[in-house]
């Protein structure tokens, strides 16, 4: 998707000179300027750092989840701890990391530089957004700074709003306010792609990164307020004692879990599908190939986003619902798997042919697909009724869902990160250093977790803060995985910033990638575009002459 | 149990060797994918490596027979395994007809189990080898889940209703019970165990407990205790009673008031008894007091284990017509001495 | 998006038509954008509600009796003489708008205070109801009592619950209604709109028809619906 505009434009002077131009970064100097930006690479930056300090949180509950573990009896804390420490590492990685991650920041930076647009639709919606968002953790951090809250990222009723002493009503607060946030940026997605696409930009000469952030985003629009309400009917019937779910007064606790997985489910895709976007992209440009099934893949995320919302009750097969119900449920989840096994399929075909290269990104790429392609698989062993019973609430599924989400989604974060990166800071970070962090996230996060597969199996269950010794061998295996995977995600914190000031100039394109974001500057200047591109063809066309005469030398990255 | 690092869990019941059979079948699935998509990514990198810097990728050749292959292909193993997982799921949910009740009944933070006979444990439940056994569930607090891994199954216990759960032990041994739905402070401790005995060791053990008064008969003195039988009483007839007559009324169909037509069984029993007001049957007046909050759960089995053995399933006329519970536009307790002399 | 004017190498410093915010190109693109975005940002709201509908649909078949004795309890009169307000309102809202299209300033600065007027009626109601169901303990919670003894009260609660839960969220909804009117009508008491730019009292008029339209569904739900039965 190169365009004519920007390769022959006499105004853009060669990379050399490139960081000396005014771009986006050094447009405007001090701190108002950045708090109040309605640039939306600035307004991701914004949320590239609140990001990495929620996940720094969010790992750092995990540590103390996993040492606790290594022994069979509760050595490190008391059970009331743990159950706050495994409650706070889940209602801060899934809302505040994982939800926001990829859409707020690679997406608010990337969307409008992929559509050739100056920037989203809304900028003040947007920058509101990231306000909303540090309210709502505001909340949260004030309820863990004050004990934390021990009901589980679910929230479940009754013991949610009858028994727990803990601070409830300002995480529901928490979350309820930060669901505003990524109801404004998904809205943000779906106008501007639907309103701000360069001329000639037609839907299917989008990058498969937009689409996967277009299904994300009605996602976002339709489910976000589901869980509002709920969350907000859990804070009024602790505070106004409005007891709609409450068993003593004929209220239904199972109601709670229809509601709260309705919007739950699809929120998995939400964290889900911008990853599948990110991969699509990393492998076209690192295999210089056009995706395989171009449109398949496209179709595959809208799919995805609508057969979501169909599947919720997969979570309550043993909760006491309809065994009937429980049957359609399990033959919908399945369904969901067709256009997952579309991508992979398509991302491998992709390969085919290509002309491959083992950058950094492109290693979190592979390593996703592999790690994706088990998630998916267990996620259907366990959409399977009679496996469902045995594994469901244990360990098996503690596994499966941290291959889709920390396999997937982490994954495709840490590989965009190191893709988009250049065109973030216009800097390069140490190849070596970079690839050996990706290999010890891969290793790491697999002796994590696929032991966990078997201690499902054999039966220990979830949310466990003491358990049987014969559970220990597998547990200390998966302690000494998070040690490793946690070596491996602290490293990029490192050379990234390090890069930022001693980094080599990355050059406008240093990874020889076609793409609307590839033809401006690095870093882009606040307009994004000097032109305003005129798209004549489909994205990832490595084979067009002119993309071939102009093909830079790539970068050396160690 | 005796290894300090399994890798498979015991196998124990009836049932759990066909889960085990399903989860291998899937498993073998599932590497089977897992190594040909790894295979094809390590073959491609190797095969099509960038060798010089300027160099590109092929263009494509779009194939629509293999998009349509692996759509199909995968859908079909999904609806097949589908298939199967929901026929174990069913197996698993569905007791046989001669299966002996027994209660579970969570609360934090623990199991409290009753025998059929009565006797009640906690935290451990004695059961017979080979018979099977059906266990209703019921919550006093908070949601909890009757998890026995060796048996592959699970059930929530949920505060308001009851749920149920069935198994037939085929081993020997002593097996984990554990909570599987998160409850709060002591959730890891709402553990105990599962001991399966040889049915004389078990009637051994039933005898050398404290021995209870068997459930019917708890629930027959509660149903005397609480008055019910001042109303509810069988061979009354016109306008002495003040209620249905409850012989021969398990798991028939009653005809309500709104014109609709309900089961009666454990959890239409349970609501009848607590919220009397919900589901009126047809020509009965809503003159019946609330019980909530004068009975317990354990209660609630008992005086359901009482009505129950006044009339079982197989001794009521087929088609569910004529019955006590559904007497039209005729009180019914005239039909109910009838049912009553049907019992052994 | 076919046409597209020659950019400004430095679109920050160029001289725009007033309303255009710099990101779009043409006064058109930002009025489809921000026309997309409201009617995206009222299936959300549809959303939000649809969550407490269900809860109530589901409530109303468990306990049909219980739900139509405390429906039984509200004021009817009131609830009607509130959808008129409300239905009243709305045209005042799309007066206001019209009074745009046409040109005529005052008229708009006139039709938003009436809807804002009117607005402050249906809340004022409101509160007298409110206070009527705390004088009669039914408000949920240790000091509730519901007197009828065919159904339980435990089951009113319920019902209770869901009433104040979906009066107050809408109520919400209309205070923050009033205060976007408010801004409005002082906006356009200075001139900001007219018939060539009115597009934020379409959106405004937008967000007002849709909370009309919500008490709509709420009023024979919980006031009509089985109110007579039995």
């Amino acid at each position: 998707m190169s365009t004519s505009a920007v390769a022959e434009s006499p105004v853009v002077p060669g990379p050399e000179t490139a960081y000396e131009r005014p771009n986006y970064l050094n447009a405007v100097y001090g701190v108002r300027s950045w708090l109040l930006t309605r640039d939306h690479k600035r307004i991701a930056i914004l949320y590239l750092i609140s990001v990495t300090i929620f996940f720094a949180l969010g790992s750092l509950f995990a540590a103390l989840v996993r040492l606790e573990l290594l022994t069979p009896e509760g050595d490190l804390m008391g059970p009331d701890t743990y159950n706050r420490v495994f409650t706070m590492h889940g209602v801060v990685m899934v809302f505040f990391f994982l939800i926001p991650a990829i859409p707020a920041v690679l997406g608010n930076f990337l969307v409008p530089l992929m559509i050739g647009a100056k920037d989203l639709a809304m900028p003040k919606l947007n920058l509101a957004s990231w306000y909303v968002y540090n309210i709502g953790a505001a909340f949260t951090l004030w309820a863990i700074a004050n004990g934390g809250v021990d009901t589980g990222w679910t929230f479940y009723t009754p013991f949610s709003t009858n028994y727990s002493n803990t601070y409830v009503i300002s995480t529901a607060l928490g979350v309820f306010v930060a669901g505003f946030s990524s109801i404004f940026t998904g809205l943000n997605f779906i106008v501007t792609i639907h309103r701000m696409r360069a001329p000639g930009l037609t839907w299917f000469r989008l990058p498969l990164f937009i689409w996967s952030h277009y299904a994300t985003s009605l996602i976002i629009v339709l489910g976000t307020p589901v869980i509002a309400i709920t969350i907000l009917l859990v804070a009024a019937e602790r505070l106004l004692h409005l007891g709609v779910f409450d068993p003593r007064l004929g209220g239904d606790p199972i109601l709670f879990q229809h509601l709260f997985w309705f919007y739950s489910h699809p929120a998995v895709y939400i964290m889900i599908l911008p990853a599948m976007g990110v991969i699509s992209e990393l492998v076209a440009a690192f295999a210089r190939k056009r995706v395989f099934g171009y449109r398949f893949v496209a179709f595959a995320s809208v799919g995805i986003a609508v057969l979501g919302f169909l599947v919720w009750g997969h979570h309550m097969f043993v909760s006491g619902q309809s065994i009937y119900a429980a049957t359609i449920f399990s033959v919908l989840s399945m369904l969901v798997a067709v256009p997952s096994a579309i991508k992979v399929f398509n991302w491998t075909a992709t390969l085919y042919e290509g002309s491959i290269s083992y950058q950094t990104p492109m290693l979190y790429a592979l390593g996703f697909i592999g790690l994706f392609t088990i998630g998916g698989l267990t996620g259907v062993m366990i959409a399977t009724l009679g496996i469902d019973v045995h594994v469901h609430d244990t360990y098996f599924i503690v596994a499966h869902f941290h291959y889709i989400m920390v396999g997937g989604t982490i994954m495709a974060y840490m590989g965009g990160l190191h893709y988009w990166w250049p065109k973030i800071s216009g800097k390069l970070y140490p190849g070596f250093l970079s690839r050996l962090s990706a290999l010890l996230v891969f290793v790491g996060f697999n002796l994590t977790f696929a032991p966990q597969f078997i201690l499902g199996y054999l039966g220990m269950p979830r949310r466990y803060w003491s358990y049987p010794p014969e559970f220990q061998v597998l547990n200390v295996l998966s302690t000494a995985g998070a040690s490793i995977l946690g070596v491996g995600y602290v490293l990029p914190l490192f050379y990234f910033i390090w890069s930022m000031r001693y980094g080599k100039r990355s050059g406008d394109n240093p990874w020889g990638a076609v793409g609307l974001e590839w033809d401006t500057p690095s870093p882009p200047p606040t307009e994004n575009f000097y032109t305003t591109p005129v798209v004549t063809h489909g994205p990832y066309e490595y084979n067009r002459e002119e993309v071939h005469n102009r093909m830079t030398t790539e970068a050396t990255l160690g | 149990m005796e290894s300090q690092f399994p890798l498979f869990p015991d196998s124990a019941s009836a049932l759990s060797g066909d889960v085990d059979l399903l989860f291998i079948a899937w498993s073998a699935v599932s590497v089977f994918f897992t190594l040909l998509i790894a295979g094809l990514i390590l073959y491609f990198m190797v095969r099509y490596r960038r060798r010089h810097p300027e160099e590109v990728g092929a263009s494509e050749r779009a194939a629509m027979w293999l998009e349509i292959g692996w759509s199909v292909v995968p859908l079909a193993i999904m609806l097949a395994m589908f298939a199967w997982g929901t026929r174990v799921f069913f197996q698993l949910y569905r007791p046989p007809k001669d299966a002996v009740e027994f209660t579970a009944i969570g609360r934090q933070w623990m199991w409290k189990v009753q025998h059929p006979g009565g006797q009640r444990e906690i935290n451990t439940m004695h059961v017979p080898v080979g018979q099977p056994i059906r266990v209703t569930l019921a919550s006093e607090d908070v949601i909890h889940s009757f998890y026995i891994p060796a048996f592959r199954i699970k059930q929530d216990a949920v505060p308001g209703r009851f749920t149920s759960v069935w198994f037939q032990a085929t081993k020997p041994g002593t097996y984990h019970l554990f909570c599987a739905e998160y409850c709060g402070t002591e959730h890891s401790r709402m553990i105990g165990s599962v001991v399966v005995m040889e049915p004389q060791d078990y009637e051994t053990w039933l005898a050398g407990g404290a021995t209870g008064k068997s459930m019917v008969a708890s629930g027959a003195e509660l149903f005397q205790s609480l008055a019910c039988v001042t109303c509810h009483r069988a061979g009354a007839t016109g306008r002495i009673a003040r209620g249905p007559a409850l012989e021969g009324l398990y798991e028939r169909q009653v005809k309500l008031a709104d014109g609709r037509t309900v089961i009666a069984d454990d959890t239409y029993i349970r609501e009848s008894i607590l919220t009397p007001t919900a589901k009126i049957v047809a020509g009965w007046e809503p003159v019946m007091p609330t019980f909530q909050g004068q009975v317990s759960e354990e209660q609630l089995t008992e005086l359901i284990a009482y009505i129950r053995s006044l009339g079982p399933v197989g001794s009521a006329p087929a088609g569910g017509t004529g019955g006590p519970a559904e007497p039209g536009a005729a009180p019914a307790p005239e039909t109910a001495p009838q049912q009553n002399r049907e019992q052994p | 998006m076919a046409s597209q004017p020659l950019v400004e190498p430095h679109g920050h410093g160029a001289p725009h038509h007033a309303p255009l915010a710099h990101q779009f190109d043409t006064l058109e693109q930002q009025k489809e954008s921000s026309t997309l975005g409201m009617w995206l940002f009222l299936v959300t709201e549809i959303m939000f509600f649809g969550g407490l509908f269900l809860a109530y649909v589901v409530y109303r078949s468990q306990y049909p009796a219980a739900f139509s004795a405390a429906s039984h309890s509200l004021d009817v009169l009131l609830g009607g003489i509130n959808t008129a307000v409300l239905i009243g309102s709305s045209l005042t809202m799309a007066l206001a708008i019209w009074a745009a299209q046409v040109n005529w300033r005052k008229g708009i600065v006139i039709f938003l205070l009436a809807t804002i007027a009117l607005g402050s009626v249906f809340l004022g109601i409101k509160a007298v109801e409110y206070t009527d169901k705390f004088k009669h303990h039914h408000v949920p919670g240790a000091s509730f009592h519901f007197e009828d003894p065919r159904v339980q009260p435990e089951h009113a609660e319920i019902f209770f619950s869901l009433y104040f839960i979906m009066t107050g969220l809408h109520a919400t909804h209309m205070v923050i209604g009033i205060g976007v009117l408010a801004v409005l009508a002082i906006l356009s008491w200075k001139g900001k709109y007219s018939a060539e730019y009115y597009n934020p009292l379409e959106m405004a008029g937008l967000y007002w028809h849709f909370v009309d339209i919500v008490w709509i569904f709420l009023f024979p739900l919980l006031y009509l619906l089985g109110a007579h039965a039995r």
